[in-house]
């Protein structure tokens, strides 16, 4: 079988400096996977060469598809959500303006409006929310938002970039299991990269880690999470 | 207070013209940031295929809308063309390409049709309005298209999916992206758009001051007042931004001693310098956020 995402020898680009070296990974369908990382490791690089948001070589297959050549909204359209580092929300629009826009390339009116309820049932907070101006919410309930837009899609895989960045360990909590359900019933295959890798590890069923570009890791999550170097570098004990 | 009546009305009629200019500059603003010093050229080059349709017999209400089609597929053209592939350059070398643009038109306008001004027809007639000596019924007719012009634009823009992603487009490009939308074709859309608009402006203004390829030099400027005072970031800010100036305009012409019509097109230059100090984001712009 092979995987849904196939990562192969993956280079990136800022200019003249090069981040990624080379990097691979796969992602098996159905999956809720994990990259750690340290600071600067070069975790968001990585999903941001999947959706072709910094030049880069190497080959990155999508059930099959070579992704190389498109441009980012033709890879969404494949059905790959990705939340950005910094949540991208439309801060200036309505958290209902945030969710339709999430689903902004179906067709399908009548399902977008039940998954917008249905988003209400995951996240009742956007409910009560839902007129408001998204740039008004606190970073948990942006964060929220930003899995809810991602959802609209209906995407196969979903890409979250340090969803727990800045969040409350409470609100960690939550969204993670949140997470985990989503990618149970809903059968969205997941990629979540970390720097906060605990819990990532805890609901993650593979893990790999990345350094300075490079994946110098690959397991299960409880492997990972048993190993010794990874216990000293990431979860601190 | 009659005279002031009178000028205020007077203002409020051709301000609907600069309400109509600045829309369409702020369009394109929303779109790419930038204000299109060509909008005036595109605009009066519209109105010059309106009018030559109608020199071919092409009755008024035909040659309208067949100008309003001409002149999106020219915007969107022109984007794709010229702009598209400076997307990524420096302000000075989109300025230059402005420009470029505005010497183009206007001169291809003037080998086509010449310099000589021509009379364009009105379709609401010039009698005075509800019997008033203040405006005519072309003014009023003028107010009317420029109001149901915003009231479509709202609702195309708070309403309508396609609507909703150009917002999306213009205020978050990489989130929008990430949502699927194609945000290079949302900016074509944007320039299709503004040059309809552009010409239905040309089209209102040209049986007042006749049509020639300059007429549209003051009106744009005008209209970029309106467009900076209002807010470049709001359709509706843009509007009442234009009436504004119209009035202004009028005050200043009557009450201010040796203003005159000289001095109309520096004042108007004026107003744009002192909002840009005092209100960079004009009366109902979003105030604009540099992100570091
Ligand atoms: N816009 C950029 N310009 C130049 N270098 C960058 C840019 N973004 C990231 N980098 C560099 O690329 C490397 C990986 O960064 P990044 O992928 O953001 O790491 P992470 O997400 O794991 O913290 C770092 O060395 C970082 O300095
Ligand atoms: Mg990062």
């Amino acid at each position: 079988m092979t995987a849904m995402l196939n990562v192969r020898d993956l280079r990136a680009y800022y200019g003249q400096v090069q981040a990624l070296h080379g990097l691979e990974f796969d992602l098996n369908e159905g999956s809720l996977t994990t990259l750690l990382g340290a600071n600067g490791a070069g975790k968001t690089t990585t999903l941001r060469a999947i959706c072709n948001m910094v030049r880069s070589t190497g080959s990155i297959e999508f059930e099959g598809k070579p992704l190389s050549g498109r441009s980012t909204e033709n890879i969404v359209r494949l059905g790959i959500a990705h939340v950005p580092q910094g949540r991208g929300t439309f801060t200036t629009m309505t958290v209902e303006e945030n969710l339709q826009l999430g689903a902004i390339t179906r067709k399908d009116s009548a399902a977008i409006v039940s998954d917008i309820e249905r988003m209400y049932d995951h996240f009742p907070v956007l409910k009560q929310r839902h007129t408001q101006q998204a740039g008004t919410l606190s970073g948990g309930e942006q964060q929220m938002l930003a899995v809810a837009r991602a959802l609209m899609l209906r995407p196969r895989l979903m890409l979250l970039d340090e969803p727990s960045f800045g969040l409350a360990p409470l609100i960690v909590r939550d969204l993670f299991r949140i997470l985990s359900k989503i990618n149970r019933e809903d059968k969205v295959s997941i990629l979540v990269v970390e720097q906060n890798a605990q819990l990532a590890l805890e609901l993650a069923d593979k893990a790999y880690v990345i350094e300075t570009g490079r994946i110098v890791m690959s397991g299960s999550a409880s492997e990972i999470a048993n190993n010794e170097d990874v216990r000293k570098s990431y979860l601190g004990y | 207070m009659e005279l002031f009546t009178n000028q205020v009305l007077a203002g409020i009629a051709t301000g609907a013209i600069y309400a109509c200019m600045a829309l369409a500059v702020v369009m394109i603003y929303q779109a790419i940031d930038h204000l299109n010093f060509a909008q005036g050229e595109m605009a009066m080059f519209s109105t010059f295929i309106a009018w030559q349709l109608m020199q071919w017999g092409v009755p008024y209400w035909g040659a309208f809308l067949l100008t309003l089609a001409f002149s999106f597929a020219g915007g969107i053209a022109i984007e794709r063309l010229l702009f598209k592939p400076l997307a990524k350059a420096p302000i000075l070398t989109n300025v230059a390409g402005f420009i470029a643009l505005y010497a183009i038109i206007n001169s291809f306008a003037g080998l086509i049709w010449d310099f000589t001004i021509k009379q364009f027809p009105t379709p609401f007639g010039s009698s005075p309005f509800l019997g008033s000596q203040l405006i005519s019924t072309h003014q009023a007719g003028m107010i009317g298209v420029t109001m149901i012009l915003l009231v479509l634009l709202f609702f195309f823009f708070r309403f309508t999916r396609i609507g909703l992603a150009m917002r999306a487009a213009a205020a978050m490009p990489e989130s929008a992206r990430l949502v699927g939308i194609n945000t290079s074709w949302m900016i074509a859309l944007g320039w299709g758009m503004a040059a309809a608009i552009g010409s239905i402006a040309g089209m209102m203004i040209a049986p007042v001051v006749f049509l020639e390829p300059n007429m549209m030099l003051g009106v744009l400027i005008y209209g970029f007042a309106a467009a900076v005072l209002g807010g470049l970031t709001s359709p509706f800010g843009a509007v009442v931004g234009g009436f504004l100036v119209g009035i202004f305009e009028n005050l200043a012409g009557t009450y201010i001693p040796g203003i005159g019509n000289e001095l109309k097109l520096p004042i108007a230059l004026a107003l744009i310098i002192v909002v840009l100090v005092v209100k960079p984001a004009g009366l109902f712009g979003r105030p604009i956020v540099k992100r570091v």
